[in-house]
């Protein structure tokens, strides 16, 4: 027998005191004489035969017992308890659940109410199922609130052609189009500055690492470094600095921390900004260049796409290009991944994307497939965890790193052929710039709520994204979280696309079968698509 | 409290003093083989580390400024009972170290699992309320003490729980308790029906109340307005209110067993038993699965998604007059007109005791704290722990004025409803009620705003009806089968197995390593270990195959 903490609970106190004469007269002649005695007296001088509740703590449990009788109180001392005509009168234990309603309701209506819990599973049955409810719940809810779109920059006049995100400022935004160029405040989601920065297209654009300028390349041969202050009333939009180049530039990229910027057209040319001729020029084999990136933590390397369908890394150091990667279909940019920085991943035309480890270019990692046309730009979210593409197919979509699969395609009616994308760097935003010369700004998230969370709401979101996590792979969460409306072109046409490559797996594995064994070895997806690397 | 208690007699001395000697006296006793000094030994554990982490951060040990070291270091030791209580599942095997990604998945989705289980555990030992509990002398039994003597014991609010309502005109009446235990709702067998606050005893009536009336089932509101009256349940006897689905389950006098979707107002499915007459029910609030007594001594199982019975179990010679079932879903208890009362683990179905009451009991019901009552004619008696040591007397006993024909324990408190012919009594039972509820889940003290979100969760959340199964946890527990057939699956479709293993190809040697019949050599050799450790996986496979080979308890039910 434990004591259950009887000690300090006064109603078992109470229940010996507040006992009465019936069951008492059944004990003990004693006892009976006790009570008529007690009866005897209560009429007359009370204060004589006061009640004493006494404890006796024996081994193991403790007794609650009323002592009557006396001589005198200030005598009592545990001995002469156990040997004084102490008169054990009964020992019944009881307690009942009694609570204070005060404990569990509100003291004020200024208070929040009061919710004790307890977690004890038997309270909580149906754990699993309701659980399941709750993220099922949670994965439609997600889908209603889905709505990406957040607003169209409208202001050029040709199309869009080329963008560039501010290092220091969230809120500033260029975008260079097919015959000048403009800076946005993103938060005003208005047009700050327009210039007229070269004659026909502006092919590429870099903010400064400082945030203090900025360089344009076009298609007028000159790489133009412009400040990123607008000037001042009266004086004129002048560059700070003109190079005039021999052949037409297609896209720029600069340094992490130096002064030193790298273009490329015929060849990749890697400038220092306080001279006028290249420091140093890469070409291999005679051919042009799309795009160029300096990789953004090992900053001495570079990557560029050749349109001989090559892949080329370069070391700023060193004379020569380090090797490169032949596929099967040109490559038209690519991306550094901005927190694993020996990852790329590059769009290529065959409509895929393609993330290969720099180490081992000899199959790529990840084949990333969805898109329905040429992939034409592909930016890494800060996280370094998705990235965006942009297409030819009018649509923009966010693959996890790893996935081979989009989680998530965006597209209007009116958005035309995408060409060129930019995550912002708070993880939050999608810029994507296309041909019918709108900027649209999309939510990187789609359900996600803008704007400031009470601390509740954020544990619920919290709280349902683990729920949808936990129960991602049921079937019918699955379907639900999966489904997307999609342009009905784009629809028939991954149909199309998905009957043409089960077909060519079927011929495949029917010539696999009729010959002899071992003469038609599996060729992997990823194996398919590179043709050789070159050292 | 118990082990609080543990640690109080012992002299602290033994606690935190001298920690090295003990801990070299301990590992001694550790190797001698001494399970007696479990304790002492977590204690020493516990300060080492402790030890170690204030040497992580730096600066004096665990000693404070004043020079003094913190007696208790670390966090407090977790009673292992506790931590029992809130484990869920096992553990399984952690993948193989190639899949690190998922190792590491796993490692930190059962290190969280672990905290909230440890948190969980460590929040239980601070819940305000203990049960309550009657204690006879030592040689007094507590079914000898009446019901006056005990409302004389405790205070008077408790006191006012044990009280009757002299209701004679409508004749016998049956009873239900709200899901929070504040309501009560009485129904007299001559068409009288009352909702009272019982503890307050101000009639009211609560959201929804359903009542089925000599032909069909009727829904009153709130105020007391007849909101609709269903024709397709006619002729119904016995209800159960699935509360967590939403399901208001019906057995009829013509044998049919139906569900009606309380939320959206329709019928989920009508299943004819074949049974006759069904006018014993009881709902399993483990798992919302029906249990049926039949006259032929049969209590049949069942849920909405299956026309037939999942269990059948032949329980008593003669008709089965009742049937209860505990909170965790693990027992049933059930009495016939054989006179027994007869308790079942419903997870083995197995009987565990069968008891023989002279009068056989007509009504029964579980409380949530375990403790039974069985009314046998005009007398309600409880019993305390049915399934564990045979029971030989009752822990309380009382005597109604009438035949009874309705007994409940109210949830969360003390309190035994008794229905019969004269009226109703509530009986106070020390020890019947869970002393903590869980605010979120049915508070007793809500407010109406509580109450409406609560509604609104509640609703939101509802379990479909198709979840209702033997184990309402299966949907968290991994389909093999389906994973096996989609392999085959995509073995045809990709004309390989992807996940076969690698033909062995001998590295290339030099300096004559690789001439043919060493080549030859080596591959035997692989074949043969593969041969080997194939051979062992099939022993071991057959091993535990035997094993799981043995007849279950369930297999008799089988078809």
């Amino acid at each position: 027998k434990t004591t259950r903490g009887m000690l300090s609970d006064s109603r078992v106190f109470d229940a010996c005191e507040n006992r009465k004469s019936k069951r008492r007269k059944k004990q003990s002649p004693t006892d009976f004489r006790l009570s008529r005695l007690r009866r005897d007296s209560s009429g007359t001088s009370r204060s004589n035969w006061k009640i004493n509740t006494m404890i006796m703590k024996t081994n193991n449990s403790i007794y609650l017992c009323r002592q009557s009788f006396f001589p005198s109180r200030n005598s009592c001392s545990p001995v002469q308890f156990r040997n004084s005509s102490f008169i054990h009168i009964h020992a019944m234990k009881v307690k009942v659940l009694s609570r204070n309603p005060d404990d569990y309701v509100r003291e004020t209506k200024l208070d929040i109410q009061r919710v004790p819990r307890n977690y004890d599973p038997s309270l909580h049955p149906f754990e699993v199922p309701r659980e399941y409810t709750r993220a099922l719940n949670a994965t439609k809810l997600e889908r209603v609130f889905a709505k990406p779109f957040l607003a169209s920059l409208d202001g050029h006049r040709d199309g869009v052609n080329c963008m560039a995100k501010h290092p220091k400022s969230l809120s500033t935004m260029l975008s260079g189009s097919c015959d000048g160029e403009v800076v946005w405040n993103l938060t005003k989601r208005e047009c700050v500055r327009t210039l007229q920065a070269h004659e026909g297209f502006v092919r590429g654009m870099v903010v400064r690492f400082c945030g203090t300028s900025f360089f344009t390349v076009g298609d007028d041969k000159t790489i133009k470094q412009w400040k990123m202050e607008t000037p001042g009333y009266g004086e004129e939009e002048e560059p700070l600095n003109t190079i005039l180049g021999k052949s037409v530039f297609t896209s720029i990229d600069h340094h992490q921390k130096e002064g030193v910027f790298v273009t490329c057209g015929q060849q990749v040319d890697i400038w220092d900004e306080q001279r006028s001729s290249p420091i140093r020029s890469f070409s291999w084999g005679v051919d042009s260049f799309s795009c160029v990136r300096f990789n953004p933590v090992e900053t001495e390397l570079l990557a560029s796409c050749a349109s001989d369908r090559s892949i080329v890394l370069y070391d700023m150091r060193e004379a020569t290009p380090l090797k490169k990667v032949i596929m099967n279909m040109r490559s038209n940019t690519l991306c550094w991944n901005p927190m694993e920085a020996y990852n790329f991943t590059c769009s290529n035309e065959d409509y895929n994307l393609y993330t290969y480890d720099m180490r081992y270019l000899d199959k790529p990692f990840t084949v990333h497939m969805d898109h329905v046309s040429a992939v034409l730009d592909v930016d890494y979210s800060p996280t370094g965890k998705e990235f965006v593409s942009a297409s030819f197919d009018k649509t923009i979509r966010i693959f996890p790193k790893d996935s081979g699969h989009s989680r998530e395609v965006y597209h209007t009616k009116r958005m035309q052929h995408v060409i060129s994308i930019k995550w912002s760097s708070d993880n939050k935003y999608i810029l994507s710039a296309s041909d019918e010369m709108n900027i649209r700004l999309w939510k990187a998230n789609a359900s996600e709520k803008l704007g400031l969370l009470a601390p509740r709401e954020k544990a619920a979101v919290n709280y349902s994204q683990k729920l949808k996590e936990k129960f991602q792979h049921h079937p019918q969460i699955r379907r639900i979280s999966r489904h997307r409306h999609l342009p009905k072109s784009i629809y028939s046409q991954s149909k199309e696309l998905r009957v043409m490559k089960e077909a060519r797996r079927r011929k495949e594995r029917n010539v696999r079968k009729h010959s002899k064994p071992g003469s038609m070895p599996v060729v992997t997806e990823k194996e398919k698509h590179v043709v050789t690397v070159v050292k | 409290m118990i082990d609080i208690c543990l640690f109080c007699n012992q002299p602290p001395t033994r606690y935190w003093e001298g920690t090295e000697e003990e801990g070299k006296n301990d590992g001694k006793k550790q190797k001698e083989g001494d399970n007696n000094e479990q304790t002492p030994q977590q204690n020493n554990t516990r300060t080492k580390k402790g030890g170690k982490r204030g040497g992580k951060r730096g600066g004096a040990g665990k000693k404070v400024i004043s020079g003094k070291s913190d007696p208790f270091p670390g966090s407090a030791p977790v009673p292992e009972e506790k931590l029992n209580k809130f484990k869920r599942g096992v553990k399984g095997e952690l993948p193989p170290r190639p899949q690190y990604k998922l190792r590491d998945v796993v490692i930190r989705s059962e290190a969280a699992s672990d905290l909230a289980q440890k948190q969980n555990a460590r929040y239980d030992l601070m819940l305000p309320e203990d049960a309550g509990f009657l204690e006879g002398d030592e040689d007094e039994d507590t079914c000898t003490i009446s019901q006056d003597d005990i409302v004389d014991a405790v205070d008077i609010t408790a006191g006012a729980k044990y009280f009757s309502l002299t209701l004679s005109q409508f004749g016998p009446y049956r009873l239900d308790y709200s899901k929070t235990g504040r309501h009560l709702l009485l129904g007299g067998r001559r068409g009288h029906v009352t909702c009272l606050d019982w503890q307050s005893k101000q009639l009211m009536l609560h959201t929804l109340t359903f009542m089925a009336q000599k032909k069909w089932l009727y829904i009153y509101d709130n105020k007391g307005i007849e909101l609709h009256c269903i024709r397709k349940f006619n002729d119904v006897l016995r209800m159960q209110f699935l509360p967590y689905h939403f399901l208001l389950a019906t057995a009829s006098a013509t044998g049919f067993l139906q569900y009606l979707d309380v939320s959206v107002g329709k019928e989920v499915v009508a299943i004819c038993t074949k049974a006759g007459r069904l006018d014993v029910m009881a709902h399993n609030p483990h798992n919302a699965i029906i249990h049926l007594g039949h006259s032929n001594g049969t209590v049949t199982l069942w849920t909405p998604n299956q026309r037939e019975p999942l269990v059948k179990m032949l329980c008593h010679q003669g008709g089965v007059r009742s049937v209860a079932v505990d909170k965790t879903g693990t027992y049933m208890v059930t009495s016939g007109m054989d006179k027994k009362l007869k308790v079942y683990d419903i997870r083995a179905y197995r009987p565990l005791q069968s008891y023989f009451l002279p009068a056989g009991a007509s009504c029964l019901s579980l409380s949530q704290r375990g403790l039974l009552s069985a009314a046998t004619g005009d007398i309600v008696q409880v019993y305390r722990d049915v399934w564990g040591i045979p029971v030989t007397k009752p822990y309380m006993a009382h005597r109604a004025k009438g035949s009874v024909w309705g007994v409940h324990f109210c949830p969360f408190e003390d309190v035994l409803g008794v229905g019969h012919g004269e009226g109703f009594t509530s009986m106070v039972v020390p020890g019947a009620g869970e002393p903590n509820f869980d605010g979120l889940d049915a508070n007793p003290y809500r407010s109406a705003k509580q109450r409406q979100e609560w509604e609104v969760k509640a609703l939101l959340e509802k379990i479909q009806p198709e979840l209702i199964g033997l184990d309402p946890s299966q949907l968290s527990q991994v389909d093999h089968s389906t994973w096996e057939q989609r392999h085959v699956d995509r073995v045809q479709v990709l004309g390989f197995d992807p996940l076969a293993k690698e033909k062995f190809t001998p590295r290339l040697k030099t300096k004559g390593r690789s001439s043919s019949g060493k080549v030859e050599k080596r591959k035997k050799q692989v074949a043969h270990e593969d041969q080997r450790i194939d051979k062992e996986r099939k022993e071991k496979e057959k091993k535990k195959a035997a094993a799981a080979g043995q007849k279950s308890a369930l297999d008799r039910f089988r078809k």
